[in-house]
């Protein structure tokens, strides 16, 4: 990762909600087209410090800058054409998928704002993607929860920003359905795009991400490659719970140690 | 991509019952004009009394009764949207307790009817809506602040409103008659500025259909698309108040409207608001003026407050669509 242009530089990020503060200085560089992971226990600040890349609360100290301008200093628009955003906690609105993938071209339209030929055919586009075509007409209520998560993450890619953000994006997913995130993910940053991912499945962290900054307790304990939070032991220090790599036919496979300490 | 077809066809159905029930509600009453006779009699024939009858009596009535639905169940079906719940109606932001206090308040100085009388309708919904944006605004118009300040707004206005009329007995007839609702004291002069204010109102909101659906994703999936939700969801709730503000001005707290119609329209053509919003206006437009008309009709010459009309015929319409819908329940979940 050293020496690669960091699309996202975060220099001593503070942020919180109300009096408390979350983070106390994050420092993090995200690399171009690459796949970044945040890691860590409940409350460690990973959606703080997804909120505070996007904008969406302000900034008590430190800069977050993306493609060398600072958050402080984008509009709402122009942030969205730069990040696409997964949230974790989503509304099931009573509309079509079709129309919630297409609302992803939002951020291009001028009032009136109109959907266009080009918006309709870039939201197909990210439906085929997802292969989800076939429910393109079911209202997003009639939708299983991992059908629904997958429309969402179809939506971010139809924002078609160079990076996107995504909140637990595997959370309703079935096991296969995992796999294929994992597989998506890494096509994407091979087609050049830049991922911002938060996730709780470590085996999976490590498994498509090519660099992994691990939060506790609002700070960058550790960052790096997965064989280097490996090696640092990071798992055991956040969770408890270590991780062991095993060589087998098909490449390296991660598993969980049982806990000592239950 | 497949677009569906079926919007053009519904806005051509819902302007057909708008005509068909404006055209009723002139037509039926003490006189009756055929149908025909309407375009003649409009334009300088028939006799005086004809003419009188028909431009002074009915026709303010039936323009009261189109522009009081249309925006009653416009402003219901923005306010659901916005407040992703589907029991918000132009009440819960303090609409009808901001007006019926207005109107006690003016009563209780001695004006007891016309334009003055819409003025402080107006202005009293205006001022509650105001109240519960001030308060809303700390919290950059959570959804959920925006709810519970309307309850608690409403009992405190409901509260000082009933402790006037408990005082004065001439003011709580009044007020009662402004509660139940109504369009036999409509004039032009009460419905003329109304009406400038809804359509003024209503077409802003119709350029404002996609910035709608967005907000109604949720706070920070709109965001994420680039729309400032709170900002937005302000702006809504203002164009919301106008309609409601200036349609219960002239037509007393016909509430159930707002609540009835866009879950009636809601089932035949969906969420979507650049399909609900135009369908609501019509299908609310339709609805006020047809229950107007059978207020007027049904124990003639003695007339009917049309709000009891309309909760009679709305209300078991209402139960059966909560039962039987397409689909099974769809809830705008959190």
């Amino acid at each position: 990762m050293e020496g690669e242009r960091g699309v996202i530089v975060m220099s001593q990020v503070a942020a919180g909600y109300g009096r408390t503060e979350v983070l106390h200085g994050v420092d993090l560089t995200v690399p171009e087209g690459r796949v970044t992971t945040l890691i860590g226990s409940n409350g460690s600040g990973k959606s703080t410090l997804l909120r505070a890349l996007l904008g969406f609360i302000p900034l008590w100290g430190g800069d977050i800058k993306v493609e060398g301008i600072s958050v402080k200093g984008l509009s709402r628009r122009e942030a969205a054409r730069k990040i696409a955003y997964l949230p974790q906690g989503k509304n099931v609105p009573d509309i079509t998928a079709e129309r919630m993938v297409l609302h992803g071209r939002f951020p291009y339209l001028d009032y009136p704002r109109r959907y266009r030929e080009r918006d309709y055919a870039l939201a197909w586009e990210a439906m085929e993607q997802m292969d989800i075509g076939q429910i393109a007409q079911r209202h997003m209520a009639e939708l299983s929860g991992g059908m629904r998560q997958k429309v969402y993450i179809a939506m971010a890619l139809a924002q078609q920003a160079p990076v996107i953000v995504m909140d637990e994006p595997t959370t309703y997913l079935d096991i296969g359905q995992q796999f294929r995130f994992g597989e998506m993910a890494r096509r994407l940053s091979r087609e050049g795009k830049t991922l911002v991912l938060v996730l709780h499945d470590i085996l999976l962290a490590l498994k498509i991400s090519d660099q992994i900054a691990a939060l506790k307790e609002g700070k960058v304990l550790c960052r790096g490659t997965p064989e280097e939070i490996l090696e640092a032991g990071v798992t055991r220090e956040l969770y408890g719970v270590g991780v062991k790599p095993v060589e087998t036919e098909t490449g390296v496979q991660y598993y969980y140690e049982e806990p000592t300490n239950l | 991509m497949r677009r569906n077809r079926k919007r053009g066809l519904l806005v051509w159905i819902g302007a057909a019952c708008c005509l068909g029930a404006a055209v009723l509600s002139l037509c039926m009453g003490s006189v009756f004009f055929a149908p025909w006779e309407l375009p003649r009699i409009l334009s300088g024939g028939g006799s005086g009394m004809e003419r009188s009858i028909l431009l002074y009596a009915r026709m303010p009535r039936t323009l009261g009764a189109l522009l009081a639905g249309g925006a009653l169940a416009l402003a219901g079906a923005v306010l659901q949207n916005v407040l992703a719940n589907r029991l918000a109606s132009p009440g819960i932001i303090g609409i009808n307790a901001g007006a019926g206090l207005g109107v006690t308040i003016c009563c209780a100085f001695g004006v007891l009817s016309g334009f003055r009388v819409s003025l402080a309708a107006f202005g009293g919904s205006m001022g509650a809506v105001l109240l519960i944006f001030l308060f809303s605004h700390r919290t950059n118009a959570s959804k959920t602040t925006v709810i519970l300040g309307g309850v608690a707004l409403n009992s405190i206005l409901n509260a000082v409103c009933e402790s006037v009329t408990v005082l004065d007995t001439d003011v709580a007839m009044l007020s009662i008659d402004f509660r139940v609702g109504g369009f036999s004291a409509v004039s032009y002069a009460r419905v003329l500025p109304a009406g400038a204010v809804i359509l003024g109102a209503g077409a802003v909101l119709l350029t404002l259909c996609n910035e709608l659906d967005v907000v109604s994703l949720g706070d920070e999936t709109a965001q994420g698309v680039g729309l400032p939700a709170g900002r937005y969801r302000m702006i809504f709730l203002a164009l919301a108040a106008l309609l409601a503000g200036a349609a219960v001005s002239f037509s007393g707290l016909l509430g159930f409207v707002g609540l009835i119609v866009p879950h009636f329209v809601r089932r035949l053509a969906g969420s979507e608001s650049g399909r609900l919003l135009p369908l609501c206006a019509l299908g609310g437009a339709a609805f006020v003026t047809a229950c107007d008309t059978a207020a007027r009709m049904i124990f003639a010459p003695y007339e009917l407050p049309v709000g009891i009309i309309m909760s009679v015929v709305g209300g078991p319409v209402f139960l059966y669509l909560l039962i039987h819908h397409r689909g099974g329940h769809r809830e705008m979940a959190q």
